[in-house]
């Protein structure tokens, strides 16, 4: 009976991060890194999140998965209230990344707030950088998160409101919107018989 | 005083002709945005076949259309839409309201879920079930057949309100006719506008 031949080594497709990693730290410093079941985490410093991005791209991590954000309002443990969440991926590798950024609420000025107001869209926000300018694919996942999180995304070319309608004020994935919401799916005109 | 008719001539009254005419030639508008518009084509298709009741004219143009099915969750983005298609529609025309969630919003108790179209348009039928399954369906329709041959008019009146009658007759009193339609109706003026004021609620 013929012996099975063993496969043929195929070039090493490792979806070990550790190299990236070492490049990371010799560039920026040590940074918040854990790691589950080979899947590995870094959080970065709202301050140089886009320097971190622009060099994990040139680093080969060409692909954005997703871009989402956790509300930890109340969380257990949780130290910062907004923890962005990005997802990348390099197609040439098949590594992958996930990158924390944690932001909080703007501290508002007492007096601002007392004000007549802001406008909706000069709401104080917690803020982070886009990144748009690095993956196109940032666009409306930025615009997703701006819609039901309230979080704004400095340098985004078109930063509306993505699923919910235009004229919608609030943020309702934030955790201290009611799930039934403030009246807004009650709030249309009512339409009878008379009205043709 | 007897007529004498011959053996080929029905006496009826007109309303009666214009019912009967109505009640066997419904055509549908589907509104079908989730799972009741699976039960709602297996409606129309061969096995249950909505052709036996004269309603499987589906139309996907409300101007064609004199009964709107409602089938599946309305969410506030959607409603505007509804509300104009409705009014797009010519009279006379009803409503049927599909499933738990047309009717009531279902198991959908969220901020961006309607809780029952009938909060904000006229409905004629609600049909239970989660999704109902065609025979409902069917049975509502059947329904509605009775409900207008026995309510129907060739007019219309049966949709009167006083309300209406009273602009009526100021209509006809004023003698302008060209004002008549949405222009005072800020209730119509909402629907149509293409951003009605929704959302804005006070926080409180």
């Amino acid at each position: 009976m013929q012996t099975p031949t063993p496969m043929p080594s195929t070039p090493s497709l490792t979806t070990d991060t550790s190299d990236v990693l070492q490049l990371l730290a010799d560039r920026f410093g040590a940074l918040d890194t854990s790691s589950f079941r080979d899947q590995t985490r870094i959080v970065v410093p709202e301050s140089e999140s886009l320097e971190v991005l622009a060099f994990l791209k040139d680093s080969g991590f060409d692909m954005l998965v997703d871009l989402t954000c956790v509300d930890y309002l109340e969380y257990r443990g949780a130290k910062r209230r907004y923890g962005l969440v990005y997802l990348l991926a390099s197609t040439l590798t098949n590594q992958r990344l996930t990158i924390r950024i944690f932001v909080d609420d703007p501290v508002v000025d007492e007096h601002t707030a007392l004000s007549d107001g802001p406008a909706p869209t000069d709401k104080p926000m917690p803020t982070v950088r886009s990144a748009v300018p690095l993956w196109a694919a940032a666009n409306w996942l930025e615009r997703e998160v701006f819609d039901l999180f309230g979080v704004r995304f400095l340098g985004h070319p078109d930063l509306r409101r993505l699923v919910m309608p235009d004229a919608f004020t609030a943020h309702p994935l934030r955790k201290d919107y009611p799930l039934q919401g403030r009246g807004e799916r009650h709030n249309f005109p009512i339409l009878t018989r008379d009205d043709g | 005083m007897a007529l004498e008719l011959p053996e080929n001539v029905v006496v009826s009254k007109l309303d009666e002709l214009a019912n009967w005419c109505r009640k066997n030639s419904l055509w549908p508008m589907p509104f079908a945005t989730a799972c009741c518009g699976i039960e709602l084509m297996a409606t129309g298709a061969a096995k249950h076949d909505l052709a036996r009741f004269g309603a499987e004219v589906f139309r996907f143009s409300p101007r064609q259309c004199d009964l709107m099915i409602v089938a599946g969750r309305v969410v506030m983005k959607m409603l505007p839409v509804l509300q104009r298609i409705w009014l797009q529609m010519h009279e006379p025309k009803w409503c049927i309201s599909m499933g738990a969630c047309a009717s009531t919003g279902g198991v959908f108790d969220t901020y961006a879920v309607v809780q029952g179209i009938d909060r904000f348009l006229p409905v004629d039928m609600y049909v239970p079930g989660c999704p109902p399954r065609p025979e409902q369906l069917i049975q509502a329709i059947i329904d509605l057949q009775d409900k207008i041959q026995r309510e129907g008019t060739i007019t219309g009146r049966e949709f009167n309100t006083v309300e209406r009658q009273l602009r009526k007759r100021a209509l006809v009193e004023s003698a302008d006719l060209l004002t008549v339609d949405a222009s005072r109706n800020p209730n119509i003026q909402r629907a149509m506008s293409d951003r009605s004021a929704i959302c804005r609620m006070p926080t409180n």
